[in-house]
């Protein structure tokens, strides 16, 4: 479909959100993290260096894993995106959120929703990564305080619990 | 941080993104925008309209045919990669989108977006050329092929015209017989590469017939070191051949150095990482 926006001007983005169809009038020039923090509310999703590197943001976009601070809204429009808010079940903790609270992964927690949503992709493709496939995998994605021990961890322990292994 | 103001127009079709291009000098082509949105987020591109080619599925096919390996522009790398046949004719490809950027990276760079941004570290386009690839371009004077050696300019660019767009890629099936691989030494905190090599050999009754080195990360540009190119041909690639490559692999290019590599300790990776990709790409075989 297409699209046409001036460079002064906003546009009306719509996306499902978590399951929610939401909608904001936004310049082209709005990323996809601004668009969810500031236009609908959703701060789980973090902002950590500005420069694409970090993977504090990372959301899933129809599917695929994305740093939100690498897509503008406008590319977005229409399509299917789910933020670290959609992952627990009416309160109950997603076996992901499960594992890096059982297992310690993270001690200031900022660069903890983008470590889940990382860890989910790479889960979905791989479910029984090994330990150089899991620090491999999260590479885009930088924490500062834990040196990334509890971290892999927390991964493994996921992958377990969703595998039906024992713990 | 965010970018300077932008009109924005989603393309219905190549020759409409080739229209609004050609009216518009300071539009950029928006594909995975992984390189480009980090530079127009630093404003160091600010270009006044981006043109995004993400609804044009017709640039999004990967198909071998007639000996020729067809990718389509907006192919990312995680679906060349998962592409059928491609990691069994061309094992440097899999190797080479392995250690490329980070997992969302190669779930949203496309194939076009990398050679036509020719990043002067970056991994593909050093394996491209290696494995004698081209380019399709259309534009408004029409649809033209750019042979690789052809499309690599300097450090970002590129021979394309200000109104092209690169529509498909092509590389040529190896013969039987043929090995490929990609190694790189990459930088501890960027994984870019400080110094990579992608070969692609074809050998024929026990001997090397024809030999393609490629070298990125120290060059402006990937480069053929044709003195290891011409070290292998003829030879058994038996370890005395590897060495007389390894050794003159840098000879002839001009390596660049910045504070974390020099010139000179670049030039000796490059022979490092030659008799590496040499190893992985009989060892794929």
């Amino acid at each position: 479909m297409a699209m046409d926006v001036a460079a002064d001007a906003k546009v009306l983005v719509t996306v499902t959100v978590n399951g929610q169809e939401r909608s904001a009038e936004v310049e082209p020039r709005t990323l996809l993290v601004h668009f969810l923090r500031d236009n609908l509310g959703l701060t789980g999703t973090h902002v950590g260096c500005d420069t694409s590197q970090c993977g504090a943001c990372v959301v899933t976009i129809d599917g695929k894993t994305a740093k939100s601070c690498t897509k503008f809204a406008v590319q977005v429009d229409g399509a299917d995106v789910e933020t670290i808010e959609g992952l627990a079940d009416n309160g109950t903790l997603h076996p992901i959120q499960e594992a890096f609270w059982e297992q310690h992964g993270l001690q200031c927690g900022y660069c903890t929703p983008g470590m889940i949503m990382s860890t989910r992709s790479l889960l979905e493709r791989n479910p029984n990564p090994t330990e150089e496939q899991i620090r491999h995998e999260l590479e885009g994605n930088m924490c500062r305080c834990t040196g990334y021990q509890n971290i892999v961890r927390s991964v493994q322990y996921a992958a377990e619990t969703m595998n039906g292994g024992d713990d | 941080m965010f970018p300077t103001s932008f009109a924005y127009h989603r393309a219905t079709s190549v020759s409409d993104a080739v229209t609004t291009l050609a009216s518009n000098p300071d539009a950029k082509i928006l594909a995975g925008g992984y390189s480009l949105i980090p530079a127009m987020k630093l404003r160091l591109a600010a270009p006044g309209l981006l043109v995004d080619l993400g609804g044009l599925d017709e640039l999004r096919g990967v198909s071998i045919a007639g000996g020729q390996l067809s990718i389509g522009a907006m192919v990312t790398y995680n679906q060349f990669r998962d592409a059928d046949g491609v990691a069994a004719a061309f094992p440097a490809i899999p190797e080479c989108i392995y250690g490329l950027g980070d997992q969302q990276v190669r779930e949203h760079g496309t194939i076009g977006g990398a050679l036509a941004h020719n990043d002067p570290a970056a991994d593909f386009p050093p394996v491209f050329l290696a494995l004698g690839g081209s380019v399709e371009a259309t534009g408004a004077n029409g649809t033209r092929i750019i042979a690789g050696e052809d499309l690599f300019v300097d450090l970002w660019t590129t021979s394309l015209e200000l109104d092209e767009v690169i529509t498909s890629v092509t590389i040529p099936v190896p013969a039987d017989g043929s090995i490929s691989g990609y190694v790189k030494h990459q930088h501890p905190a960027s994984g870019y590469a400080v110094a990579g090599v992608a070969v692609a050999i074809t050998l024929s009754g026990g001997s090397v017939e024809s030999a393609s080195v490629v070298v990125t990360g120290g060059t402006s540009k990937p480069s053929h070191a044709a003195a290891a190119e011409a070290a292998l041909v003829g030879t058994a690639l038996d370890e005395a051949a590897i060495d007389a490559a390894v050794a003159v692999a840098a000879d002839g290019l001009d390596i660049n150095g910045d504070s974390y590599a020099s010139a000179e300790f670049r030039s000796h990776l490059v022979g490092v990482v030659l008799r590496r990709a040499i190893g992985q790409a009989r060892s794929r075989a």
